[in-house]
Formats: structure tokens, sequence, C-alpha cells
């Protein structure tokens, strides 16, 4: 078991990597605004994953307080994207 | 501690004088007649130590580490000055009470008045020369206030900006002329400077240590050629006049004179720089005076005369001339306060000061006329007064100079003829006014003022009658301590006797008043034209605006040559030299690699950096055409830098990073609501010009980027040295009490530097505020947004304000987001408290907060937020400043010094064990300021729109 969870943790930071790389192609690519908040999006879960990832490879659980910011706030910046792209503007009157 | 005393109560009265509302005339003057009457109290009741012991002295040590104390010391010279200042700002007080009228703000009066009593008190009583130029300072910036008082009229902002200018210049060539001085003799305490008198003289440097210190004391003291500012500062109010230009400022020049004296005089070029200002001032405003018009101008022209006498007086080398000069420093005051009164009196009864159109007052008001005319006659010098004993000893001293022959005989001769101008334009003055036949045309009908307003005139003018009749008993003793601190064992023997049998300075007095008499008959009485005869074109004021006018147009022409107004040009240079600097230094010295081998690589990480990377990248491609997009790129390369943070191994960054990551992402939003849209009529990037400089550009960012990456490598590479970390680390739990050392390095060991960012932070959200409470947006950018106008149509965009929740697409994320307001209080308060033993602290807890009560604006609009949430950010700014102060504060309860952390640890019954410590109630601060400070800017920048709402709806304009 012991030696199974490097191995496993490794492996599934790599694929978070490579997911990561997925959504990088999209954020660049778009081709509509709204591919790119999307893109971006993803982006935050993966990076999210990642540190909960590299907090059970290095047992500790200071790692999961960030992930925790990350799924409470990644959305914030979408959020106010996707509220520009509807509205033209992030707070309306 | 009385000396210091004496310095603060009227810097104390004017806190409190501020702070009164601004009719409250009373309570100022009682304010500032109390501050000055104990002022007054206890540099009375000094004497007697001054007398016996020579010399009091007070340092209480302000920064010892650099050897800078607040040094002051009080001797018989400084004693008279500071009896000077403080009783005279006592009667002016009490004058000015009745003078200001209810219609001026008083409380701006008072208040600078008693700043300004502060630093001259200071200057009197420095014992230390560069403190003491730092209070001279002082006394030049509260009389820019003081004279540009009321500040409607143009006259008295030309005045004071003039005034400033000079006297500016002046301070720092004095402050220069110190510098030197203090290098010369190995110290800047005044008894090192005084003791070092020899070195001084016969340093190489002695002409500048003197040009210098001149400069400073002639400009302050409106001495030739600097004379001309003191008639226009006229225009301040004439309590101000009374004090500033008769009494106290104006004899900051020669006090400081005097008091250098043993070090810097008894060379020709003392003799030829001091004493030709002297004289030149002396017979030049002497002449001017007889010609001036208005009754304060005739008065200002005196002053700048009488201020060359005592100018003379010291530059003529002579310890008798210097009593002399000390002698006349007391009674020019004492009589020309005493006029300023009367002319102040005049103006405030009958509404104009002008000579022409005064006439026979003294029908009217007796008492003044009385007063002034004893005043006048004691400056003009008449026997039996304060003027004449001072006058005959400046005669005195004229005619046994010890000069060359020429100089001999010229001199008792200008002398005279300034007594002759000194005696005509006090008759003329006198005259003029109070006598002749009754004007007719006045504003106001002239009738005696209230007695109080007279009362400090007249004890004026009974010191001068009571000095002028019994000398040696009124200030016989007092003078002879003066001159005795700084003549020191050397103080001549002198006597101060009325009468001193027929002699040559006698005879010289007869002449001036004879003359005087003769002149004023012959030519004065009977002249009405204004011009000044013969002097006609010199006017020091064109020249001073000239002077001006060039050097501010030469500072244009150079700043236009030298520096760009472009932002990207300021950019370009900025970086191109920071890399030309860089490369310059490598090329000799090398970046040589450090020997440590790097890690291996792993591959997740690498494919992480090319997002990052990539991300960047995409922000430089895309921020000129598509800012949209490059707000999402940049997304991603923050993300990428937070991970980055996590993965080795920096919690506290990565936390902070991706707090500010979305903030930053929301303001940025923010703002690209009011940024004008592309005009496709403007090129895009086509051509041959635009595409070199876009390469040009893309050379320095790469080399500055490239660069910074390779120092960046090479750093890292070497060893690791032992420089403040390991202390950090080690001292964290043991001192600062917390696991955390970042948090404990923040709120703790630099707790002061955090204070000082944090106040900053607040300055800079209450600037941004008051930017755009003014900011209107550019006209393109005020209509609705095109979405918004095609959603809604024409219907009212809002008008569910009172509904639960907001109508159309934001009703979803409105549950969502209220439902995390709380939740996110209590993410941030977990960070909050747990930030010294973990990661986390006050910051990222504010930015937490900050964050969900934007995404409450943002799903619910301004309206719908502020009809139910009131979050009131100045409140959270004060108050978060508030308790970070209190938690230094605190300290010094428990004799430590400020922001020294205080920790208790203990069990309590339920709540078992608890650790308490004042860095918490710090962060606490920090919390709260930035959660102010976050909500405050972007809060700010979101009432943009409720602005433009409301402009669109007051043109009709629906678009």
């Amino acid at each position: 078991m012991n030696a199974l969870l490097p191995l496993a943790v490794n492996f599934a930071l790599a694929c978070f990597a490579l997911s990561m790389l997925c959504a990088l192609i999209r954020l660049l690519r778009g081709p509509a605004a709204q591919d790119r908040i999307l893109a971006l999006d993803t982006l935050y879960i993966n990076g999210m994953l990642t540190i909960l990832m590299l907090g059970i490879g290095l047992g500790s659980a200071l790692y999961f307080d960030i992930a925790l910011l990350i799924a409470l706030f990644g959305f914030v910046g979408s959020t106010a994207m996707a509220k520009f792209l509807l509205r033209g503007e992030v707070i309306e009157p | 501690m009385e000396l210091a005393l004496i310095i603060f109560l009227p810097f104390l009265g004017s806190l409190g004088a501020a702070f009164l509302p601004p009719n409250a005339r009373n309570a100022e003057a009682w304010l500032a007649g109390a501050a000055a009457l104990a002022a007054t109290a206890i540099t009375v009741s000094l004497y007697p130590q001054v007398a016996a012991e020579g010399v009091l002295r007070l340092n209480l040590p302000w920064a010892p580490a650099l050897g800078l104390d607040i040094s002051l010391r009080m001797d018989g010279f400084a004693w008279l000055f500071a009896l000077l200042v403080t009783g005279m700002g006592t009667l002016v007080v009490i004058y000015a009470r009745y003078y200001m009228s209810p219609a001026d703000p008083v409380p701006r009066f008072f208040s600078f008045f008693l700043v300004f009593m502060g630093a001259m008190l200071g200057v009197v009583l420095s014992g230390h020369l560069i403190q003491m130029v730092m209070f001279w300072e002082m006394t030049s910036l509260s009389s820019f206030m003081l004279i540009a008082y009321w500040h409607h009229r143009g006259e008295a902002r030309r005045g004071a900006r003039m005034a400033l200018t000079v006297t500016g210049a002046g301070g720092l060539a004095l402050f220069g002329g110190v510098l030197l001085l203090g290098h010369i003799a190995g110290g800047y305490d005044l008894d090192t400077v005084l003791a070092a008198a020899p070195q001084v003289k016969a340093h190489p440097w002695y002409p500048a240590v003197l040009a210098l210190i001149a400069l400073g004391a002639l400009t302050k003291s409106a001495q030739f050629p600097f004379h001309f500012w003191l008639p226009h500062a006229m225009s301040a109010p004439t309590p101000v006049s009374a004090y500033l230009h008769s009494a106290t400022m104006v004899k900051a020049g020669v006090f400081l004179l005097a008091r250098l004296w043993p070090v810097l005089a008894g060379t020709d070029a003392w003799f030829w720089i001091i004493g030709g200002a002297g004289l030149c001032s002396l017979v030049l405003a002497g002449y001017l005076a007889m010609f001036q018009q208005d009754m304060k101008g005739v008065l200002a022209y005196s002053t700048i005369s009488h201020l060359g006498l005592i100018t003379l007086l010291l530059g003529m080398n002579s310890e008798l001339a210097l009593v002399a000069a000390v002698f006349h420093i007391a009674n020019h005051a004492t009589f020309k306060a005493s006029l300023f009164m009367a002319a102040g009196i005049v103006d405030h009864e009958t509404g104009t000061r002008d000579l022409g159109r005064l006439s026979g007052l003294s029908r009217a008001m007796p008492l003044t006329a009385a007063l002034a005319v004893v005043a006048a006659a004691a400056m003009a010098g008449v026997p039996l007064l304060n003027g004449f004993l001072s006058k005959e000893m400046f005669f005195a001293e004229t005619v046994f100079l010890d000069r060359p022959d020429w100089q001999r005989f010229g001199l008792p001769l200008a002398a005279t003829l300034a007594g002759v101008f000194s005696v005509a334009y006090s008759l003329r003055l006198i005259q003029r006014v109070f006598f002749g036949p009754p004007a007719q045309d006045l504003p106001h009908t002239p009738h005696e003022p209230t007695r109080w307003m007279l009362l400090p005139s007249a004890l004026l003018v009974a010191a001068c009658v009571l000095v002028g009749v019994v000398p040696e008993l009124v200030i016989g003793p007092y003078l002879r301590t003066a001159t005795g601190a700084i003549l020191g064992a050397d103080a001549p023997a002198y006597s101060l006797a009325v009468w001193h049998g027929f002699n040559t300075p006698l005879l010289m007095s007869f002449v001036a008043l004879g003359g005087g008499a003769l002149l004023h008959g012959a030519l004065l009485a009977r002249r009405g034209a204004t011009t000044v005869p013969l002097l006609e074109s010199i006017d020091g004021r064109h020249l001073f605006d000239v002077t001006l006018t060039a050097l501010t147009t030469g500072a244009e022409r150079a700043l236009r040559r030298l520096s760009s107004p472009r932002l990207q040009m300021q950019m370009l240079l900025i970086f191109a030299v920071a890399l030309g600097g860089a490369l310059l230094l490598v090329k000799p010295f090398g970046i040589g690699w450090g020997a440590n081998a790097p890690q291996p690589l792993d591959p997740a990480f690498a494919l992480l950096w090319l997002v990052g990377g990539a991300c960047a990248l995409a922000v430089a491609w895309q921020a000129k055409y598509h800012r949209f997009a490059a707000v999402a790129f940049a997304g991603g390369a923050g993300l990428a830098t937070s991970l980055t943070f996590v993965w080795f191994s920096a919690p506290d960054l990565a936390l902070t990073q991706l707090t500010v990551e979305v903030v930053t992402t929301v303001l940025i939003l923010l703002g690209l609501r009011w940024l004008p849209r592309r005009d496709e009529r403007i090129a895009g990037p086509g051509g041959a010009t635009p595409r070199l400089r876009r390469s040009r550009d893309i050379l320095v960012a790469g080399g500055c980027g490239l660069g910074l990456a390779a120092l960046a490598y090479a750093v890292l590479t070497r060893p690791a040295v032992d420089g403040i970390a390991p202390f950090f680390v080690q001292q964290a739990l043991p001192q600062g009490g917390g696991l955390n050392v970042v948090n404990v390095i923040l709120v703790d060991f630099r707790g002061f530097d955090t204070f000082g960012e944090i106040t900053v932070l607040g300055i800079v959200a209450l600037t941004v505020y008051a930017l755009l409470r003014r900011f209107r947006p550019a006209p393109e950018s005020m209509r609705l947004p095109d979405q918004q106008h095609e959603q809604d149509g024409d219907a009212s965009p809002r008008d569910s304000q009172e509904a639960m929740l907001p109508a159309g697409a934001m009703m979803l994320p409105a549950v969502l987001v209220r439902l995390l307001l709380p939740l996110a209080l209590l993410v941030s308060l977990f960070f909050l408290l747990r930030g010294h033993n973990a990661p986390g602290g006050g910051f990222v807890g504010g930015l937490i907060l900050a964050t969900a009560v934007i995404l409450q604006y943002l799903v619910g609009g301004t309206h719908w937020v502020e009809s139910r949430l009131r979050i009131h950010p100045l409140y959270w700014i004060a108050i978060g400043l508030l308790l970070a102060a209190a938690a230094g504060i605190g300290a010094a309860f428990a004799g430590a010094p400020f922001l020294t952390s205080q920790a208790w640890h203990g069990t309590l019954p339920v709540v078992g064990e608890l650790h308490l410590s004042s860095v918490l109630l710090f962060d606490l601060g920090v919390y709260m300021l930035v959660v102010g400070a976050t909500t405050l800017m972007l809060v700010a920048i979101a009432h943009q729109s409720l602005r433009s709402q409301h402009h669109r709806t007051a043109t009709g304009d629906t678009r």
C-alpha cells in the first residue's frame, strides 16, 4: 500500500496536468468568449484537485484548506466574466 | 521640564483651537490667551534660575542611536527673546479678539497663530542648530498661512507667496550654512559651535558659511536687497503684522546673527556683508517710508529701517554695538507693535488706512491718538522714551567706530540722515492721521474702540515710557543677563542713563529731530503725490515676478525636453535603463551559475508551467485588442502561480495569491466596462512603423524577463546564505508565540512595517474613493451596454427592489451566493484566528470576506444589495486602524515598546485551554482594514454605473 500511494498520486497529478493542457487549448483557441470562461473554470477545478493530490502525497491537512478556498471562490472569477458577457457590466446599478 | 512646556503649550493650544466651532471667538481667545499667558508666566518664573546659573538645558532623547536629541537651551539672551515672544503673543491675542470680525473663521487664525508662537519659541530655545532650522522653517510656513489668512484677496495670496518664497529660499541657504558650520565645529550643539569660534573663523569654508547664514538671516529680517517682501506681507490681518512683522518673526534673522555673533563676527567680511546690508536697509527703507500712503506701509518700511539699524549694529564688530542691538530689539518690538495696533484700530474704526483720506482723528479717538503719538515719538527717538536711548547708543557707536577715516566720517553722517528720515516719517504719520481738519468721507464714523482693544497698546506704550525714563531700573539687569549670555566674560561696561552730558551723539540726536521736523514741514506736509521721488523705477516686486516667471518657464521647458507624458515611453525607458544597467554590470563581473545541482524535473509540474507560461504569453499577445480574453488568460497564469506556491510548500503565499487573483479579476472587469471600444477606423497592427515598434518592445521585454530568470537561477543554484531567516524560524515560537513563521514575522517581528503598510492601504483606498467620486467616464462609455438594452428592451431595468431575489438570469446565482455569505464569514474568521499557527491571517481572511461581499453586489446589483446590507467600508477602515494601533499601544501598559506582543496562556473553566495574544487584536485590525479597503475601492467603481444611470435618466436618453 505504502509503495502504491506515491505512484497513484503521481499518476493522478500527471492526469490533472494533462487535462489542464486540454483546458488550455480550449482557453487559447476559444473560439467564443464563453468557451474561454468554461476553460478557465475547468482549469480552476483541476487546480483544486491537484492541490488535494499534493496534500495526499505529502500527508498534510494544510493543503485541504487551500483546496477549500478554490472550491468556495474559484467560481467567482468565472461568474464575474459570465456576468460581464451577459449584461455588459459586472455590477449593475 | 519647564523649557519643554513653554514650547509645548502653544502647540497644544493650537490643536485645541483648530477643533473649536468657527464662530467661537471668545472661546478661541480664552484658549489662545491662556496658552500664551501660561508660557509667559513660565518664562518669567525661570528668570532667577537663568540669572543665577547662566544656562538652563533640557535634553530629551529622541533617536539616541543617531546621536539626535531634542535639545533645549535657555540663556539670558534666549530668555529675553522668549519673554518677547510669549508676552507680545499674550497682548496680541487680546487685541485680536476684538480686531477679528465675527464673520472671520477664527479657529484657523488662532491655531496658526499658536503654531507660529510655538515655532518661534522653538527657534529661540533650540540648543541644536538643525533643530533650530526646523523650527525656523515652521515659522516660515505658519507665517505663510497667517499672511494668506484672508485668502479670498488676491493681494494676500500674492503677498504670502512672496514672503514664503523669499524666506523659504533663505531657510534653505541657512540649512546649508548650518550644516557647514556644524561640520567645521565638530557638532551641531550650540555650545560646541560657540566654543569652536577660532577654528570657524580660520577655516577656508568660513566665507561660504557666512554667506549662507547671512542669506538666511537677511531674508528673514527683510534686509536689503531682500526687503521687498515685507511691505507686501502687510495684507495680513493687523494682529499678525503686529506680532510677526514687528516683534517676532522678522527678529528671528537678527536673533540668529546675534546668537552666532561670537562665532562669526569680528572679520572684515562680516562687517561688509552684515553691516553693509544693514546700512542700506536703514537709509533706503527710511527714505521709502516717508512716501508711503498706507499706514501699514509706513510701518513696514520703518520696520525694515529699524531692523537695518540692528543689523548694522551687529555688523560693526564691537561689543558695545551688540549691547545696543539687543537693547534696540526689545525697544523696537514695544513701540512698533503698539503702532501696528494703533494702525489696526484706525482701520477697524474708520474702514481705511489711506493717509490721503485720514485726517484729524484725535478729536474722535483721543486715547488712540495719545498712545500712537507716544509710540511714534519713541520711534522717532524723542528723549525720555526708549527709542531715544538705543538710538543714542547707536549714534555713539558710529562715532567711535574703529575703521579707516572715510568710514568713520561716512557712517555718522548716514546714521544722522537715517535719523532725519525716521523723525520725518513718524511726524508725517501722526500729523496726517490724527491732526488737521476732521476727515469727511470715511467709510465708518470714527469713534474710540473698546477699552480692551486699547489695553495691549497702552501696556506697550507704558513700557516705552518706563524704559525711557528709568532704564536702569526697568530693563538694566535683564539686558545685562542677555548680553552677558552672548559675550560671556568679555561683556563691556556701559551705562543706561538718560543723560550722558553734552556730546556728539546728543548733538546728532538733536540734528535728526530738527532736520526731521524741517524736512516734514518743508516737503512732506503739503505733498499730495503718492509716488516715491528718485527711486520710482526700483521695484523689488517686479524683479521678483520676473525671476519667478523665468524659473517656472525654464523648468517647464526642461521638463518638456527631458521627460515624456506618454506612459509607453516612460515604461520603455525604465525597462531599457534597467536592462542596460544590468548588462553593463554583467559584462565585467559575469553571472556564474551556482554549484547546486537542479532537482529532477517532475513531468506534471513541467506541464503545469507550460500551461501557465502559455497563458502569460497569451495575455501579452491579446491585451491590445481582446481585453476580455486577456483577462481570462491572466486568470490561468495566476492559477499556475498559486499552484507553484503550493507545490513548493508555501501555503501562505498560495492562499494570498488565490484570493488576490479573484479580487483582481473582478476589479479589472469592473474597469473594463468604462474603457472605450476599439475604433475600427484606427489602423490595426499593420504597416512598417508599428511593427518596428512592437519588435523593439518585444526585445526589451524579452531581455528583461530572461535576465530576471537568469538572475533567479543563479541565486537558486547557490547554497543558501545564513541570513536572518534562521533567526525568524528559531525565534517564532519562543518569542512570537506562533507556529506560522510567516504570520509571526508579519504581525510581530515586523509589526511596525505591517502597521505602516495597512495605513498606506487605507490611504490608497480613501484616495481611490475620493478620485472616483469626481471621475466622469468618457461620454461614449456612458450608454447602457448593448446586452442590457437588447434583453430589457424599453422596460425600466430594475423595478423589483423589494423582491426576495433578483429577477431574471441572476435569480439562481443569487440563492447560491446569499448562502455563501455566512459560510464565507466563517471561513474568513477561521483563517484569521488560526493564522498565527497555520497558514492564514488577517490579510487572507479580509480578502475572503470582501470577495463574498462583492459577490452579493455581483448577482444583485448595487441597489438591491445596498437596500438590504449596509456595509460601511470607511468605518471598517477606521476601526481596523484603531484596533491595530490599540494592540500596539497596549504594550505600553506592560512597560514594553510599541507593538511588543503580549500573550496570555491559561485554562478557562468551560472553554478549556486558551491562548490570547495582542497580535490577534493586531491581525483583527489588518482583517477589518482589508475588508474595508477592498470593498470601498470595488464599490466605488461599481457606483459609476449608478451615476451614469442617473445621467441617462436626467438627459432622457434610454440607450
